[in-house]
């Protein structure tokens, strides 16, 4: 049954939950950690993501399909005989984020990279799933 | 341990009055952590992308200036389709009390992580008073 103009007008609760839900839903601006930058174009995607702090061994990359998942851990400075900290901004901890991609990817041709803090992947199409040329006979 | 609700927005850096920029990319204020030993003081600034040749400290009377430059590395004929961080140079400013031995200041960059050793000058470093009882 569908509200009409009259009826909303008459039941102002009803449009005041109405307007509560419609905020509640719109989506929200949360990233999870690390922020990621996703490049794509027909044949591949390559996904950048700044993790500064973290070593090559601390870094974990695996694709399912067109699922791309990071994880990894930050470890905590090992900072000795401290007096004081004037400022403690930095994060530490563990990681975990997913991406989803257009296509599913070639899970044999990804090529990573990590320097200066800066994560580089490089997550080509299944080759299946690229477009191909048809040749119309004349 | 994942701690979703953290802060991940890079904050950009705020010009200060009657100073204009003549490099075309923006500036980030880099996080950091400013711990204090007996012997010195050290500064940990995460700058994502800059190595040890891109980065320029100064020091002038007070202000300790740390500045990181980075070149966006944008991968061609792709588009950007999911974009939840940008890209720029590193700007953070401290004043810096004159206890710090200024020429014995070091700065290495490992990770994108830019480490400062500010040992602290030999007058400055906390020495034991003894008192005496008797007067």
């Amino acid at each position: 049954m569908t509200t009409t103009y009259l009826e909303r007008l008459l039941d102002p609760w009803r449009e005041f939950d109405r307007m509560n839900r419609l905020l509640r839903s719109s989506p929200t601006q949360t990233t999870e950690y690390p922020a990621v930058n996703v490049w794509v174009n027909g044949e591949d995607a390559v996904i950048t993501t700044e993790i500064p702090g973290v070593t090559t061994d601390d870094i974990n990359i695996s694709v399912t399909g067109n699922s791309f998942t990071l994880s990894g851990k930050r470890p905590a400075d090992e900072e000795k005989n401290v007096q004081s900290y004037h400022r403690h901004e930095l994060w530490h901890g563990n990681f975990n984020k997913t991406v989803q991609l257009p296509f599913n990817v070639d899970s044999e041709k990804i090529h990573a990279s990590y320097k200066n803090g800066v994560l580089h992947v490089s997550l080509p199409k299944l080759e299946a799933e690229k477009p191909k040329k048809i040749k119309i006979e004349s | 341990m994942t701690d979703t609700n953290r802060e991940i927005q890079k904050k950009e850096a705020e010009l200060e009055k009657g100073v204009e920029h003549t490099r075309a990319t923006r500036v980030f204020t880099p996080t950091v952590d400013i711990v204090e030993h007996k012997n010195d003081i050290v500064v940990l600034a995460d700058m994502p992308g800059v190595d040890e040749k891109s980065v320029d400290i100064t020091l002038e009377k007070e202000l300790l200036t740390i500045y990181g430059r980075v070149e966006p590395e944008i991968p061609e004929n792709h588009r950007l389709a999911i974009a939840e961080y940008g890209v720029g140079d590193y700007k953070r400013t401290f004043t810096i009390s004159n206890e710090i031995d200024r020429d014995q200041i070091q700065a290495s960059v490992k990770d994108g992580v830019l480490k400062l050793v500010l040992p602290k000058a030999e007058g400055a470093k906390t020495r034991k008073i003894p008192i005496s009882g008797n007067a």
